[in-house]
């Protein structure tokens, strides 16, 4: 039909006219329209973003001139490795911030060492007695998801208050600590309330994970003779290790990047003792008295790798321990 | 079966014996564990409330448990004498409804684009989404704050006399809050994911009876996804309403606070009126925990869903 009328160049009136591909552009058209918001979204705050935090992680920029080029310097003095080599008397002081290498590093790895294992293992215990045919499960698992649905700003409000000098834990315990102004203290805190606040979420995914475990495998299993300790080991923890996987990983994201919790409560002291990594991009960026936003947009880069780099150890340990649970 | 596990054990090994007395102690223990973890759960709220009924200058005093004197003078302090409060509800009302709006529709009609239709580049946008939930929120944080303040140059860019701004303009301002929320990642993820499980016959039927796609998506796929819609509307809604680190970097001026942030600086401001920060923070927590109750099959099964899925 198309060649019958056509005077015009054939290729381009024949892609024209075939109904195939007309009907092919005009979806594709329609399907752009849809993704229209989305794609506007994404390339200003995600596509843009990263690119330009990347560029500014190679700048001086303290919002007030123009970024300034120079190179690996703002990671130079992000690492500061060189504060870690034992210093003369009389050295010269170091052109670099050792806050990240020696607080904030070594306090996010603590933080997360301490709280991922402790929130994992407490929700899966949570998870198992819920997981018992008992009576009240349903109230017991809306408790549990109150703490996860309170804003992390009120519940540290309210943490602040219950832990101060004269507060009710003081109170009720008969303690004299001041708990948020004593570095000794303080970050154990904030690692008390994150615990407290993502334990009820987690629990609710240990227990979808339980009660995802065919009763069948359960019933075969104790016809094999098996107890109920080698029903734990062999069919309990490893049908959860998919599960197991998941909660570790988002617990881990999440304690890289406790920020809200830090800002209201302590603000990174007393003596930087509850200073973290997402907290000090915070600090740098927008609350010191000369901003480095360029060192803050290196230190952003080297937090997202790190965060990869753990998720990957941590793959590799899990399946690891996998493949010596099926042997 | 008691036949074939007598006639394996013969005599009782001490596993044995333990599992025995395990599962004697089992239901008390476990109960204990469920209702020690449920009274710290409730604790820190139950004071809260017990607090905030109590006058100001009793903010430590016992009784701790029941509010002994009595005084409802913090609600209404928060709710009339002190303005600022009301305005943070506003705030935040407007804020959190705006975004969850946005973000469903935008994120179902994404959803179901990346689910139903072909286009060019389909296979690399969605990868590129997938990444982008990888990717840390203090990495465009910086950028973020610089494109929707006070702009990537400084003054905008000048070409000859034409001034180009580099940035939206929405420093201190609602609208600044806003903008960057209207669409998520996750969500996308989640509506095309469900977008693929639901049956196509129903959309084949409406082309037929000649319906367009935006008919069919408008009349026959989002009616048929509120389920999945809802879902991702109480999770935006309680995300933005307790949001904190975006809305403190764009936000400045107390009157333009949201509730979090306005609690956190009132605390910071008026040390000794804590009592009227508790009150205000039922306030932000009321909200949501009755949004909870009415919805909870909703929340819980979008966590249980999402840990299923990925794990």
């Amino acid at each position: 039909m198309a060649q019958t009328v056509s005077t015009r160049p054939a290729g381009l009136f024949r892609r024209g006219n075939n109904p195939e591909k007309r009907k092919k552009r005009s979806e594709a058209l329609t399907a752009y329209v849809f993704l229209l918001p989305y794609l506007f979204i994404f390339l200003t705050f995600t596509v843009f973003s990263i690119g330009y935090a990347f560029y500014l992680s190679f700048t001086r920029y303290n919002l007030l001139r123009p970024p300034e080029w120079w190179g690996l310097e703002g990671y130079r003095r992000v690492l500061c490795l060189e504060s870690l080599l034992p210093r003369g008397e009389d050295a010269p002081p170091l052109v670099c911030d050792d806050l990240f290498i020696k607080k904030a590093l070594p306090n996010t790895v603590k933080y997360t060492l301490i709280v991922v294992p402790t929130q994992t293992v407490l929700s899966l215990i949570l998870a198992f007695a819920m997981d018992q045919k008992l009576r009240f499960r349903r109230l017991f698992r809306t408790i549990y998801y109150l703490p996860s649905v309170t804003s992390s700003v009120v519940i540290s409000l309210i943490f602040v208050w219950l832990f101060s000098p004269l507060g009710i834990v003081n109170q009720i315990f008969h303690l004299n600590i001041n708990w948020l102004n004593d570095p000794r203290y303080a970050f154990y805190t904030i690692m008390i309330l994150n615990v407290f606040t993502t334990s009820g979420t987690l629990m609710l995914i240990f227990l979808a994970g339980l009660q995802d475990i065919p009763t069948a495998i359960y019933e075969a299993a104790s016809i094999d003779g098996a107890n109920k300790f080698q029903t734990l080991r062999y069919i309990t923890i490893p049908m959860l290790r998919p599960v197991v996987f998941f909660v570790v990983t988002v617990g881990l994201i999440g304690c890289f990047q406790v920020f809200d919790q830090i800002y209201v409560m302590t603000s990174g002291g007393p003596l930087d003792s509850t200073t973290t990594v997402a907290y000090l991009i915070y600090k740098w960026a927008f609350r010191d008295t000369t901003v480095k936003m360029g060192q803050a947009a290196a230190l952003s880069f080297i937090l997202a790798l790190i965060i990869l780099v753990f998720t990957l150890i941590q793959r590799r340990i899990i399946e690891g321990s996998g493949s010596v649970g099926s042997a | 079966m008691a036949t074939i596990t007598q006639t394996v054990s013969k005599k009782a090994s001490f596993s044995d014996m333990l599992i025995a007395f395990l599962d004697r102690i089992k239901t008390p223990v476990f109960y204990a564990i469920l209702i020690g973890w449920a009274i710290l759960c409730i604790a820190p709220l139950y004071f809260t409330l017990v607090f905030s009924l109590k006058p100001v200058a009793n903010v430590y005093d016992p009784p701790l448990f029941w509010p002994v004197p009595f005084s409802l003078e913090n609600f209404r302090d928060v709710i009339g004498a002190l303005p600022l409060f009301p305005r943070w509800l506003l705030n935040s009302t407007i804020i959190s409804i705006v975004v969850t709006v946005a973000r469903v529709l935008f994120c179902a009609m994404a959803g179901y684009a990346f689910a139903r239709m072909e286009f060019p580049l389909k296979k690399f946008l969605f990868t590129a989404l997938l990444i982008s939930m990888m990717i840390p929120g203090q990495v465009t944080l910086i950028p973020n704050f610089l494109v929707v303040g006070p702009g990537i140059i400084r003054g905008g860019l000048k070409i000859g006399d034409v001034t180009i701004p580099t940035g939206f303009g929405l420093m201190d301002n609602l609208g600044g809050v806003i903008l960057p929320g209207i669409v998520a990642a996750f969500g996308i993820f989640m509506m095309t994911q469900f977008y693929k499980s639901i049956p196509k016959e129903l959309e084949e039927a409406a082309m037929i009876d000649g319906l367009g796609r935006f008919g069919i998506f408008f009349r026959i796929v989002l009616p048929i996804s509120t389920t999945q819609l809802l879902t991702l509307a109480l999770l935006t809604f309680q995300g933005e309403w307790n949001s904190f680190m975006w809305p403190l970097t764009i936000l400045r001026t107390p009157e333009n606070f949201t509730l979090p942030i306005g609690l956190n600086w009132f605390r910071g401001e008026y040390y000794t009126l804590i009592s009227k920060v508790l009150a205000g923070s039922l306030f932000n927590t009321l909200p949501i925990l009755i949004i909870f109750f009415i919805f909870q099959r909703y929340f819980t099964q979008s966590i249980a869903g999402t840990g299923l899925k990925e794990g």
